[in-house]
Parts: structure tokens; sequence; C-alpha cells
């Protein structure tokens, strides 16, 4: 494969794209799939097929469009009329309208395009979601795809590619938020022939999906971002590890590693240039846990994913006691952009130490439930009250949790904070891999902070004492609580308790279990108070 | 080290070979008998038997000439893989955030009401089994249940109990 | 050799740059109390009770596994040390089924010399119970899982030092446990060469020698040391 080729599948795509004059996308992503969205496809390729429109209709099956609560989804080019809920009676009212001559009843309700929910979103990460065939290599290439690999292979170096990483100010997305420019050139400049990149997509905090939403949906554009990432660092063997949940991301990336094999896209000399490249995918087998780095690496190895003291970083001594790139799904999903628009680009984007958009899975009690990738710094108050559309049933937020069983609550008094790294951790919460979740009046915090324990001492991987036996006494404090059996002491105890386990943990999973409860204490700390027993 | 002969090896010329050690032995062989291959394998044998039995652990282990309590270690760290055999049918409630604050705890304990055993257990009649999971990713549709590997959204109580019911009545999904 | 000067609980002192905080504080006469650590075989920085205060980072460090560096200011007696060890010990009380009164080691027990030394009485946190095995299929030694702390000085010591690998951890979080081959009963684990190893690695009376009373048996943990010393210097008396 050479750059005339790579123009040449891209028009060719795309005019093959333009020649009937309607298109309808359907979302089949892994959220309206579970709606019915896989009949609804065979339904309008069926009913196509039998008004003989198959002249003028393109049917495509793409990935996630967002708005997940509302599956399954279509969106009607030219007139880029979306349909949410279709059902399969919905069908023959969308082929007839299809002709725009009259508009025929029994439609799926419409989407309005310029509703909050879409127009306050600004998508790099997810430009192509719901827009391309993600099982097609081709319909990636018409939009530009492995141009930027070829522009860096040939026309970079190393360093200038992460020079640009370095200016787009881009942070790691797993949670962590650590500089990846900076990550970047440690591993390039260790010793060493051996080096490894890896891509963390073992998303596993409950109410988080846009991992899976962008493998799902655009698996493609991780590859690229993956071989830029390498060439790089200098490393010439990737592995995606992936939770064993996402089966359908699982199949969609294979697909994806095999057409860029079969096009050069990934092996030896790819463009040939000197650069070899490949990737294996690691499918885990649950376990939160292996979300750690250290964790993740052992169990790529094939052992029990537990962490190890850092450091040794991986940067330093990672996969095989090699040099070890880790950088999440979303983090590699910014590359591609970052270098074809330029570093400074994706600088002018967010607040001036968070740049760049911010990929959310908006779920709990609010009208519209889905994906979001809003610019940083965007208040909460707008992603909850104008895109999310506010709670459901006309109720109130009481508070907006993030990140995960790491992060913390944020009340709804401090609803105009911006999503940034550092004004959230100013809360006591974290920014996290992007999961949010609205609770309303009726949500007792407590229980959250149960939950969220219950959560910890199962996933806990038993290897520390703070995390291992904390974790269960803590989970046993809340529930005296809950149940209404704790005393003062239980209270200060509890308190005590989670500083210990957060100072002295082994891993990020024990350093930020406490951290629900601390912040809910911190928030709401009459509802604990009122749960305590009366002496 | 190890002499005991497995009772369900792939048996000596002439005989019949269990086909499900085949399928393992050719997963093995593609992974180059690799000793960090072991969880794809461990994947591959639980869908080839079911679950992983120990005579199955232990062929393993010994193909990958791994120590056996390192095999065991592995099999027993992650959720995913069973030591038990399931039921015929298994139904995976969702108790990830989403789903939890949309009431999948209730759906939960009404399931447990009604089979009378807990999440992680088998009806006596090895009929169905009760399983929660971490988070399906499908917080869209919270609440969100799993039948027999079917995710289905907007989960209540009510209608979780009636497919199970259906279950029970037909032995049929 | 390069010496590196560093600083431990306000003491001046010198360390080779290969020695870790712990090893450069024993040979200093500092105590730092741990549990999981054993001379002779690898560190796994789990037990967390050798954490110290050094100056300058935000976090604890476990000392086991941090390398000395050249003006290193280290605190090892904080509160906030005493206040968490103290804890994590009463953790481990609450969590196993630890009576020393019945013990075959009480009165040489790390456990016990580590509650003393951090002054631990009593847990404060309620006691698990939890349902536990003992096993004692081996001719020669037993296995009681009540009195297991999970410091995997056993796994290590049987996997690095003897190679037989007859330990490992099973299953995660609050259920761990020690197995011993496939969740096999000890004695019929073949790859086991009954050397012993794992009975001196013990800092607890789970693993024992059969027969043994209440406070009579005795660990020898130095054998671990010494063993790796012979080998790798070929210095075969002790």
């Amino acid at each position: 494969m050479n750059l005339e080729e790579l123009l040449a599948i891209q028009k060719e795509t795309k005019q093959k794209r333009q020649q009937k004059p309607k298109q309808i996308r359907c979302c089949i992503a892994s959220g309206c799939l579970s709606c019915g969205a896989e009949s609804v496809k065979k339904s309008l390729d069926n009913a196509i097929k039998e008004a003989h429109l198959e002249q003028e209709v393109e049917v495509l099956g793409v990935g996630c469009m967002g708005i997940c609560g509302r599956g399954p989804s279509i969106e009607i080019d030219p007139e880029t009329t979306l349909y949410h809920n279709v059902t399969l009676e919905n069908i023959p009212a969308i082929i007839t309208s299809l002709n725009q001559t009259k508009t025929s009843e029994n439609l799926p309700p419409q989407g309005d395009l310029n509703h909050p929910f879409f127009a306050y979103q600004k998508l790099i990460v997810r430009e192509n979601s719901g827009k391309i065939d993600p099982d097609n290599i081709d319909d990636y290439i018409a939009e530009g795809g492995y141009q930027q690999l070829h522009h860096v292979l040939l026309e970079m170096t190393p360093n200038d590619v992460i020079k640009e990483v370095t200016k787009s100010g881009l942070r790691g997305r797993g949670g962590g938020g650590y500089p990846t420019g900076v990550k970047w050139a440690t591993v390039a400049k260790m010793p060493g022939q051996q080096k490894y990149v890896i891509c963390n997509a073992d998303e596993g905090d409950p109410g988080a999906f846009m991992d899976r939403a962008v493998l799902e949906s655009d698996p493609h554009r991780i590859l690229e971002g993956m071989a830029i990432a390498a060439y790089a660092v200098g490393a010439n063997h990737g592995y995606i590890y992936i939770r064993a949940e996402y089966p359908l991301a699982i199949k969609r990336l294979e697909k994806a590693i095999q057409q860029a094999k079969r096009y050069g896209l990934m092996g030896s000399q790819i463009f040939d240039s000197p650069f070899d490249f490949k990737i294996d995918i690691r499918v885990g087998a649950g376990a939160f846990v292996c979300g750690e780095e250290t964790a993740l690496i052992a169990s790529v190895e094939g052992k029990r994913g537990t962490p190890r003291p850092r450091p040794p970083y991986p940067a330093e001594s990672g996969l095989w006691g090699d040099p070890t790139l880790i950088n999440n799904v979303e983090t590699y999903a910014n590359i591609v952009p970052i270098i074809r628009e330029g570093g400074d680009w994706y600088a002018s984007i967010g607040t001036e130490n968070s740049k760049g958009t911010k990929v959310f899975a908006l779920t709990g009690k609010i009208e519209n439930n889905g994906l979001i990738e809003v610019p940083m710094g965007t208040s909460i108050r707008t992603i909850v009250e104008e895109i999310g559309g506010g709670v459901l049933d006309q109720g109130t937020v009481k508070a907006v949790q993030t990140g995960g069983p790491s992060g913390g609550c944020i009340p709804a008094h401090l609803l105009d904070t911006p999503v940034e790294y550092d004004s959230l951790q100013k809360l006591g919460t974290i920014m996290g891999s992007g999961g949010m979740i609205v609770m309303d009046q009726d949500t007792s915090m407590v229980e959250i902070a149960r939950f969220y324990m219950d959560f910890c001492q199962e996933e806990s991987c038993g290897k520390c004492i703070p995390c291992r036996a904390g974790t269960v006494q803590l989970y046993d404090l809340l529930t005296k609580l809950v149940e209404r059996k704790a005393t003062q002491q239980d209270l200060d105890q509890l308190e005590a308790l989670c500083q210990m386990v957060k100072d002295t943990s082994l891993c990020g999973l024990g350093m930020t279990a406490p951290n629900p409860v601390i912040s809910t204490l911190q928030y709401f700390r009459d509802e604990y108070v009122s749960l305590l027993q009366v002496t | 080290m190890e002499t005991k002969t497995l009772t369900k090896q792939p048996q000596k010329s002439g005989q019949k070979v269990d086909k499900r050690f085949k399928i393992l032995e050719v997963t093995m062989k593609r992974n180059h008998y690799r000793q960090d291959a072991l969880i794809e394998i461990l994947h591959k044998a639980q869908e080839a038997f079911g679950y992983l039995e120990p005579d199955v652990l232990e062929y393993v282990a010994h193909a990958l000439k791994l120590p056996l309590s390192r095999v065991y270690g592995v099999a027993t760290f992650y959720h995913l893989f069973s030591l038990k055999p399931s039921g015929k049918h298994t139904c995976v409630v969702c108790l990830g955030t989403a789903c939890y604050v949309k009431g999948s705890d209730k759906i939960l304990a009404a399931l447990q009401q009604e089979l009378g055993i807990k999440s992680g257990e088998t009806t006596a009649d090895k009929q169905i089994s009760l399983l929660s999971a971490r988070c399906l990713g499908a917080c869209g549709i919270a609440p969100a249940v799993v039948f027999d590997g079917e995710v289905t959204g907007k989960q209540t109580a009510e209608n979780v109990l009636e497919k199970i019911k259906n279950w029970q009545q037909h032995g049929e999904p | 050799m390069v010496v590196k000067t560093l600083i431990i609980n306000n003491q001046l002192l010198t360390a080779s740059e290969d020695q870790t905080i712990l090893e450069a504080a024993k040979d200093a006469g500092i105590d730092i109390p741990t549990l999981c650590h054993l001379d002779g075989v690898s560190d796994v920085g789990a037990c967390r009770l050798c954490l110290v205060e050094i100056e300058g980072s935000s976090k604890l460090q476990p000392a086991c596994v941090t390398q000395v560096q050249e003006g290193m200011v280290i605190q090892t007696e904080t509160e906030k040390l005493q206040t968490y060890r103290r804890m994590a010990v009463e953790l481990l009380f609450a969590e196993g089924n630890h009576v020393c009164a019945v013990c075959v080691v009480n009165g040489n027990c790390q456990l016990q010399d580590v509650a003393v030394r951090v002054g631990m009485d009593h847990s404060r946190f309620p006691y698990q119970f939890p349902q536990r095995k003992v096993d004692l299929s081996h001719p020669q030694f037993g296995m009681d899982h009540n009195r297991c702390i999970l410091c995997t000085r056993c796994v290590r010591v049987c996997d690095e030092i003897e190679g037989a690998h007859v330990w490992d951890v099973a299953s995660r979080g609050g259920q761990s446990f020690i197995v011993s081959g496939i969740n096999q009963p000890w004695g019929d684990v073949n790859a086991c060469t009954s050397c012993g190893k794992c009975v001196d690695a013990c800092p607890t009376g789970a693993i024992f020698r059969k027969g043994s009373t209440v406070a009579e048996m005795n660990h020898d943990p130095e054998k671990i040391r010494f063993l790796v010393t012979a080998r790798e210097q070929k210095e075969w008396t002790r």
C-alpha cells in the first residue's frame, strides 16, 4: 500500500457512497442492538428490496449515535432526519416517507438534531461514530483514515510526533490524567530494542461505556493511533487488552486488524517505510483491578491480575520487563486528529490545564441517556440540564457521580463546576474514565457509598491488607449504618479506616476505594448522622 | 512430577478421542503452548466444556508446563471462569451503577426470592443459574438483564419473573 | 560500591546504592516492622507495615521495595504511621481466626511480635470468624488456614528457592486463600518435595510441623537467607 492507493480507495468509496441518492444509517452498537436494532436493519433491507429501491437507497450499519437511551436509532441522509425508538411496525412508514411526497403516519419519534443534546457537543473522538460502517476499512479510509499514519511514517521523526502530542496538552483519559506527551517521551528515551504499546480497553467502571462505543464504532482509529504511538516510542508490537464483557467490540477489532493486515497497513514495512507493527488482542476474564496498569500487564502475561508496587513504572519495566507504553482507548482515539490538525489546534480547545474534549457516558435518572462528547470546561450543569435534558419525571438533581468506584459525588449546589481534571479533584472526585451518573432526590447517598464499597471489596485482588481486609470492614460499617444499627463510634471508625485504606493501599484501586464514602460524607453528612442509632 | 493418569485425557490411538479435548489441543497449538496464553486457553476450555473441571485444568497445566497451583490460582482469580457447572439457562442481572440507580437491585432480590437461590448459584434442578454482573456497558438502557446471552434493557421485576416462569414451565427460552 | 548517605529518624547513616530502605535501616539497628518481607526471596510490598514517610513524597512508601537515594530524609515512627500499622494488624486479627493461647508458635510468632510492637492488644474491628480449613494430609507438616495472613512467603520460597511451586494464591479479595496444587490436599501434591522451607518461611502458625504442641514450635526464617547465600557465594556453614 502506498499513498496513491490509499487516496484511490478513499475516492472510490466516496463515489460509491454518493451513487445512491438516499442513505439510511442504522446504529448497530451494543446499546441499540439490545433494543432490537438488528431486526430493524434486516427489515429495512428487506423492505427496500421489496419496494425495488435498491438503486436509490443504501442501508448502512454504523456505530453509536450517542443517544443510547432511545434506541434503536436510524438516521436518513441527505436530510439528516433522526428517528428514535424505531420498531418493526414503523418500517413501512419510513419507506413511504423516503420519497417525501407525503408525510406518512406511524413514523417513529423524530429526533431534533438542533437539540442541545447534539448542539452542545464537539466531536473529535467520536467524529466518525454513527457515520461510518465499523466493519469496513474502506469507510474509514474514505474519511481520511490511515493518512496520518502515512504522514507520520514518511514525513515526521518520532521526536516530532512526541512534540506534537506534548504541544496538544492531551492528558490520559483513563482517569489519572497524566500528560500523554511526557509518558511517550519517557518510553521513547528508554534504552532497549524491544518495547511495547498497550491499549487499555478494560473499561470496568460501572456506569461507563465510552471506550466500548469507540471500539464498536470506529475501531481503525484506535489501530492507527496505536501505530503512531508505536512509531513515536520505538515499539513494534502492540496489545489491546479488552474485557470479555464486550464481545462485539472484540469481534470488530479482530476484523479491523485482519483488514488492516490485508491492506498492508499493519505488518512489516508499512507504507514502504522501515516501520513494522503488529497488534494482538488479549481478552480479560472479569477483573476490575486489571484496569490498573501493572495488574493489566500481569494479566497480559497470563497471570493473576495483581498489581505490583511502582516504581519501576511500566515505561521503564513493563511487559516482560521491557519498556511499555500504556494508554487508554480514548487517549489513542485523540491521536489521529491531533496529528491531522496539529497540537496547537487541540490545545486551543478546553481549559488551561485540561485540553480537548471528553467523552462521558451520561446515565442514571436522566432524560437523555447516552454518550456525549463536550469540550473540557463545559459545566456539569450544562451537561445535566441542557444536554441531558434534566432529571427523569421532573425530579431534581441531588448529586452527580463521576469517576465510578474511585470517584465521588458532586452535590447539586456545585453543578456549575466545569469538567476539568483539577476542578473535579478539588471537589474530592475525579474525572475518571468518563462515567457520569445523575442521582435524584430519592437516592440515598449512604446506600450509594455502600454500593461502591461492595464493588471494591468484591474487586479487591486481595494482595495488600488495607484493601483486602479494610474494604470488607468498611462495607460492614456502611451496612450497619444503612440498617440503622450504627453509633457515633462506628461513624468515627468509618472515617479513620477510610483514611487508612486510602493512604496505605498498594494500588489505585485500594487508594481510591474510600473516595465514594469520603465524598458523600463531605457533602451529605446529615444523611449519615440521621441514620445513627439514638443512644 | 505428576504421574497420575487423567481420566479425561485424550486416549491412545484406536480409542475414541473426546472432541472437546481436540478443540482444546488445537487452541493450545495455535498459541504455541505459550504460558502467557493461559487466559485465552482457559476461555476456550470453558467454551468447550461449559465450565473448568479439575481434569481440564490439570490437562492445561501439563500441556503448558505450568504448576498446578498457578493454573488454579488464575482460574479462580477471574470472575468469568466458573469451576462449577452452570444451569441450562442463565440469567445475569447487571448491577452496574446506572442499573442500580434504576432499581436492578430490586430485580435481583425478586429473582433470588422466586428461585430460592443467591446470585452465583444454580437451582437444584440445574435449570437456572442466577448471576450478577458489574456493568455490561449497556447503561443507556438500564436496568439491563441478560437472558441466555441476550441483553435486554429497561427491565422490571415483573417481566423478568415472567421470563423465568416461561423457562421453568417450558424448559425453553 | 557506591555509597549513599541518608537520614532515618534523624540519624545520619550510609548505605550501598543497591540497598532498600528496609535493609539500610536494619544495618543501622533501626527496626521497621514487616510481615511479608523474607530475606532471600523477592519482595511484594503487600503487608504495608513497612510504610515510611519520605520527605518530599506525598505518598507513604514501602521500605522493602524502595531503593535508598542520596540525601533521603525518612521517618519510620510518626504518629500517623503508628496509627496505620496498628490498624493493619487489627485488620489481620479480625480477618482470620488467630487464637494465640492454642497456637503452636505462641511466643515465637512474627504476627504476635508485630502486634506487641505496634501496641495492639485487641481488635476494634469486629472479628469475621471465617470458616477455614485445616489440612493435615501431609505426613510431616500441617496447614491451618485459620492462621494464614496471606503474606505469600510460602508461595515465594517454594517457587523461587525450591522450584516446586506447590503453593499459589487462589480466589481473590477477602476470599483469597493459599492453595496447594489444584486445590487438592497438600499430601496429594506430587510436586512437593517435603523440604520444609515453607514451614520455616511462615511467619505465623499457619504452616507447622506435625506433632508440635502449643508454644512448642520454632520457625527458622534465617535458614532461607542462609540457603540463598550458600548457593550464591558457596558459603555452606552458618
